[in-house]
């Protein structure tokens, strides 16, 4: 081995700390760039990602299968527009129970479609398994992963049909996602027929790619090609895929402001930790690159030795955060799969070779700079350098903390940070980079939680009755014969005033209302808007307010800021409501928070359709419980005096949006990330600190400094820049909150309520300003027992 | 000067460092109150070692070592560190001053260490740079002194708690002769007023000039121990004690205890 090769060999073998802090530093940086790099990336058009991926539908074609042969639609695969087709699948729409074990529930009233095939794979809309297998018989159900709210049932349990004769029941044994969204259930093609009513038809599905499908124009264009080329009236609905991407890019933008702020942080502070570590590994050495100047090496071979040196642990610390980060951003990039509606998302093959080439580069940049100056110095004043700080520097703040009313051992450490100056800066960044993720975290979770409780609010109560029984069993099929719903089955409507008394005199109710849901237009918005009306004292349960106030009596209305938008209007304005050739004024009495209908949905009172000429009946009460009321036993009183009307209560539970759920993972992992790399910046750099000041602190042991007093030192010495930093990061991190989150509500179609953004109160903020000095401690406290820990004779004999 | 009262009591230590020959082998000795002991001896004798036994730096492999009536072999990291502020006094050949730290500031460690009053230590260190005549370098910092003075000054952080015991390691090492001089003659006035010294040297004027006994080792055991009262050979200044201190010092040589 040449001679440089031992000098490199005997820096990373004989500084074993620092070889493994410089190791444990580069992983966890790399694998913060991986996990950040790698959520960027995938939230840049993840829906055209897995579109592409998948070989997703540009369209798909609904053919009435009374008007047109298989063969027939089969043979729009060959139309010139057409460069690929999948299909005909038949389908069928009907309405599940799922049940387990004797309970049953209603999952919803939406029916679901389902396809007969045979494969998940094909020339288009390739589905993707996430969960189980796909159908390989009769009796097997494959159910699409649920874009919001749980699952139906996890694979192995059943999912039965009861309104359709002989009460077909199927397993569940998978779970599969289309980005086309081309079926919500996937079943053999042979078991359509026992979800098909008596007597009817089953539907066609095609799914087509077509050579351009850019535009709505080109869109419709195929589209009328398709309809011409079989008999009339037989296309009976299409989707088109930019209906799919419009709503998917929706709600990946809601995503994006949160992933790039965090993606920033992590990279920037990757960045800064490989260049604290490494320069700092090479400053440190500055009396050994003297001793190897004096032995005859020159710059240029110190240059490479040192460069050598921090590429060796960089090497393996990037080879470790490469896989580490790959490994970690599998839940990571599996929840933001499960936010986008996406398919399974992977990190990107070329970050895998950018960030540890990029890292590399930072290795050689951070360590040569210093290599370099150091070899330039003069020998002697190599050798008489480096070991410990400049004279002079950090005199004033050691008499001034002399001074003190504490113990020395406090005030030594107060004053340390002032003899180095440009190390405790980076101490300073890295502690204020990770106070401010602690402080953004944070507030992204508490505000994202509060818009949670206020979107589950169009639900809020913690009962609810339905006042239309479920239909009889013999009433009718749930199948459908064409693309559009299937024929509802007649419910059971019931006396919704008699319902109302009954749940008022139900003891333990503290309040209820009504609500039901309209379609109505409003001058000067094209179409119609979901309205939905509410009936009683509705004040407990309203909307959560961005401005004005909640509904509190007639002709009143509250919308979101997309009807604002839309129609010019702002709170304390009057919009026209017409209906049925009526029209009648009515005011906005407040902007709530609302994501439905693209933020179209609209909150009104009942009684603004009586002048429509309408008598509205409300669908579903909501029922709020006084305190200490036990919900199972009110329940069943409850139910038990409904039966007689023929409905039923049930709990309401208001579930956790799977966006919310991917946001939090996502929060937490890259928070617990960046918390991270901030503590090891710090440990490096008290270790080099420590190492440094080993034979001053030998002395003060020797003197007498106990153990505990020397902890409390080195603790102390990084304790006033943490502390600092994090009355910095702390406003930083809000700063960064107020900006990011009306970004994502914006993305959402919505303004955030003030009050989900005022989510730093006094308590939680004094405690988010004592994470620097947290991150500080936690990080100088192990370099600190080290310290304590070495023998004051070995500390007394190292030069 | 000195009394039938031991401060070092050392029995039957033995030390050894992983599988080499040991550094003090069997060494047995007794220093005191009121001697000047100075030890002599080539390099790798085992000269340090006992320094740092009796010091509570380091621990014996086997014996015991007791210091002003502690156990020092047995005490802990915390207890060492007690011990060292409470009852030893140590100088150094390189002085170990704390560059950022004001003479006065690293005079005063000691006391602040033990949690002494503010008042009463910063009478004391006045006292003692007054004694030692650097008052008028108390605001100064450590790399604006000569080297003899930036010693005195180390004395000064010795003393500053009335240690039972100064341990001084080649304290006239790195001194020039003038400034050798000077500290031998200190160390000879504090020896003078009652304080008990134990001193490691290669010098052998300084071991002339201050010790009232001398010993010295190889390879670990004690060859030649002169008793008390006896001193080492003069080779050089032929200065056997004389008050060169209290003449540089020109202060009341009561104040050193």
């Amino acid at each position: 081995m040449s001679a440089l090769g031992k000098v490199v060999r005997a820096g990373v073998g004989r500084r074993r700390v620092q070889t493994v802090v410089m190791v444990l530093t580069t992983m966890l940086a790399v694998t913060a760039s991986i996990m950040a790099g790698g959520l960027v990336v995938a939230s840049q058009a993840p829906f055209d990602h897995a579109f592409a991926k998948q070989r997703g539908a540009h369209l798909t074609g609904r053919f009435d299968g009374g008007k047109a042969t298989s063969e027939q639609v089969a043979a729009t695969a060959h139309l010139p527009a057409v460069t690929a087709a999948a299909g005909p699948f038949a389908v069928v729409t009907a309405t599940p129970q799922f049940g387990e074990g004797g309970l049953v529930m209603m999952i919803g009233e939406a029916p679901l479609t389902i396809a007969g095939r045979a494969a998940a794979g094909g020339p288009v809309d390739a589905v993707t398994l996430t969960k189980g297998h796909w159908v390989t018989g009769p009796g097997q159900i494959v159910l699409t992963v649920p874009e919001d709210g749980p699952r139906m049932g996890e694979v192995g349990g059943t999912l039965s049909f009861p309104a359709l004769p002989g009460r077909p029941s199927l397993t569940i044994v998978g779970y599969a996602r289309s980005v086309s969204r081309t079926a919500d259930a996937w079943v053999a093609p042979a078991e359509i027929a026992a979800l098909t009513r008596p007597g009817a038809a089953p539907a066609y599905e095609m799914l087509y790619r077509f050579a351009h499908a850019g535009t709505g124009a080109g869109m419709a264009r195929d589209k009328n090609a398709l309809a011409a080329a079989v008999p009339p009236g037989a296309l009976s609905g299409t989707l088109s895929y930019l209906t799919t991407k419009h709503a998917a890019d929706r709600e990946t933008a809601t995503f994006v402001p949160f992933i790039v702020a965090f993606g920033v942080l992590g990279l920037a502070m990757s960045v800064l930790i490989i260049g604290i570590v490494v320069s700092g590994a090479v400053s440190a050495g500055t009396r050994r690159i003297g001793v190897l100047k004096s032995l005859g090496l020159t710059p240029g071979q110190v240059g490479r030795a040192y460069v050598g040196q921090a590429l060796i642990p960089a090497s393996a610390g990037t080879v470790l955060g490469v896989v580490l980060g790959n490994i970690a951003s599998v839940p990571l990039l599996a929840q933001a799969s499960d936010a986008y509606g996406a398919a399974p998302l992977t990190v990107a093959w070329w970050l895998d070779l950018a960030v540890p080439a990029g890292v590399l580069a930072l290795v050689v940049a951070s360590a040569l700079a210093p290599a370099l100056r150091a070899a330039r110095l003069r020998t002697v004043q190599a050798l008489a350098t480096g070991r410990t700080p400049q004279v002079g520097r950090g005199r004033l703040a050691a008499r001034a903390a002399s001074r003190l009313p504490l113990s020395r051992a406090l005030t030594l450490g107060l004053a340390g940070p002032f003899a180095r100056p440009a190390r405790s800066a980076t101490i300073w960044a890295a502690v204020a980079f990770g106070a401010v993720g602690v402080t953004f975290a944070f507030g992204l979770g508490s505000s994202l939680s509060a818009i949670q409780d206020g979107v589950n609010r169009h639900n809020p109560g913690q009962v609810s009755v339905s006042t239309f029984a479920p239909p009889p069993v013999d009433a009718g099929s749930g199948a459908g014969t064409d693309a559009g719903p299937p024929p509802p089955p007649e419910p059971v409507s019931a006396d919704t005033a008699a319902v109302a008394r009954t749940i008022a005199a139900q003891p333990g109710t503290a309040g209820s209302f009504g609500t039901v849901e309209q379609q109505a237009t409003f001058a000067g918005i094209p179409g119609a808007v979901r309205v939905t009306a509410y009936q009683g004292d509705s004040s407990w349960g309203g909307l959560q307010m961005v401005s004005g106030h909640w509904l509190d009596g007639s002709r009143q209305i509250v919308v979101g800021r997309r009807f604002l938008e839309a129609t010019g209007k702002h709170v304390g304005d009057s919009v026209t409501l017409e209906g049925d050739g009526r029209s009648v004024a009515v005011r906005v009495v407040g902007e709530a928070l609302t994501v439905d209908d693209d933020g179209m949905h609209v909150a009104a009172d009942t009684g603004s359709f009586t002048a429509l000429g309408r008598t509205l009946r409300p669908d579903t009460y909501e029922v709020h419980l006084a305190p200490g009321t036990d919900r199972a036993g009110y329940l069943q009183d409850l139910n038990t005096a409904l039966k007689p009307l023929g409905v039923e209560g049930r709990a309401q539970d208001n579930r956790i949006s799977s966006t919310i759920i991917a946001m939090d993972t996502m929060i937490a992992m890259l928070t617990v990330m960046l918390v991270a790399v901030a503590g090891l910046g710090v440990l490096n750099t008290v270790v080099l600190d420590t190492r440094e000041r080993v034979h001053d602190l030998g002395v003060m042991k020797a003197l007498g400094m106990a153990p505990r007093q020397t902890v409390a030192m080195v603790v102390t010495s990084v304790a006033g820049i943490g502390a600092v930093a994090g009355l910095i990061g702390v406003p930083l991190g809000m700063a960064l909150h107020g900006y990011v989150i009306p970004a994502m509500g914006s993305a959402a179609g919505t303004r955030i309520p003030p009050a989900d953004l005022h989510v730093y109160h006094p308590l939680p903020v004094l405690l988010l300003a004592l994470s620097g000095l947290v991150i500080a401690v936690a990080g100088a406290l192990l370099p600190a027992t080290w310290s304590a820990r070495t023998p004051t004779a070995t500390s007394l004999r190292t030069e | 000067m000195s009394s039938t009262t031991s401060v070092i009591d050392i029995r039957e230590v033995r030390k050894s460092y992983d599988d080499g020959p040991a550094a003090l082998d069997g060494l047995s000795l007794t220093v005191r109150a009121g001697e000047a002991l100075a030890v002599l001896g080539p390099s790798g004798s085992g000269k340090s070692t006992l320094l740092n036994l009796i010091a509570g730096l380091d621990k014996p492999t086997e014996g015991s070592v007791t210091v002003d009536g502690v156990r020092v072999d047995g005490l802990g990291e915390t207890g060492s560190a007690r011990f060292r502020r409470e009852r030893i006094g140590m100088v150094f050949q390189f002085f170990n001053l704390l560059d950022d730290l004001t003479v006065t500031d690293n005079v005063l460690l000691p006391s602040q260490l033990v949690g002494a009053g503010r008042a009463q230590a910063r009478a004391r260190a006045a006292e003692l740079l007054e004694y030692l005549g650097i008052a008028r370098h108390a605001r100064a910092y450590p790399g604006r002194l000569s080297g003899g003075e930036r010693q005195r000054v180390a004395v000064a952080r010795a003393l500053m708690n009335r240690p039972a015991l100064l341990l001084a390691d080649e304290p006239t090492g790195a001194l020039d002769t003038a400034s050798g001089a000077e500290v031998r003659a200190l160390l000879t006035e504090l020896n003078s007023d009652g304080q008990t010294i134990l001193l490691v040297t290669h010098d052998l004027a300084l071991a002339a000039a201050c010790a009232s006994r001398t010993i010295e080792l190889v390879d670990g055991r004690i060859v030649r121990d002169t008793g008390s009262g006896g001193r080492a050979p003069d080779l050089q200044s032929g200065t056997a004690g004389g008050s060169a201190a209290g003449s540089a010092a020109g202060g009341s040589s009561a104040v050193a205890r």
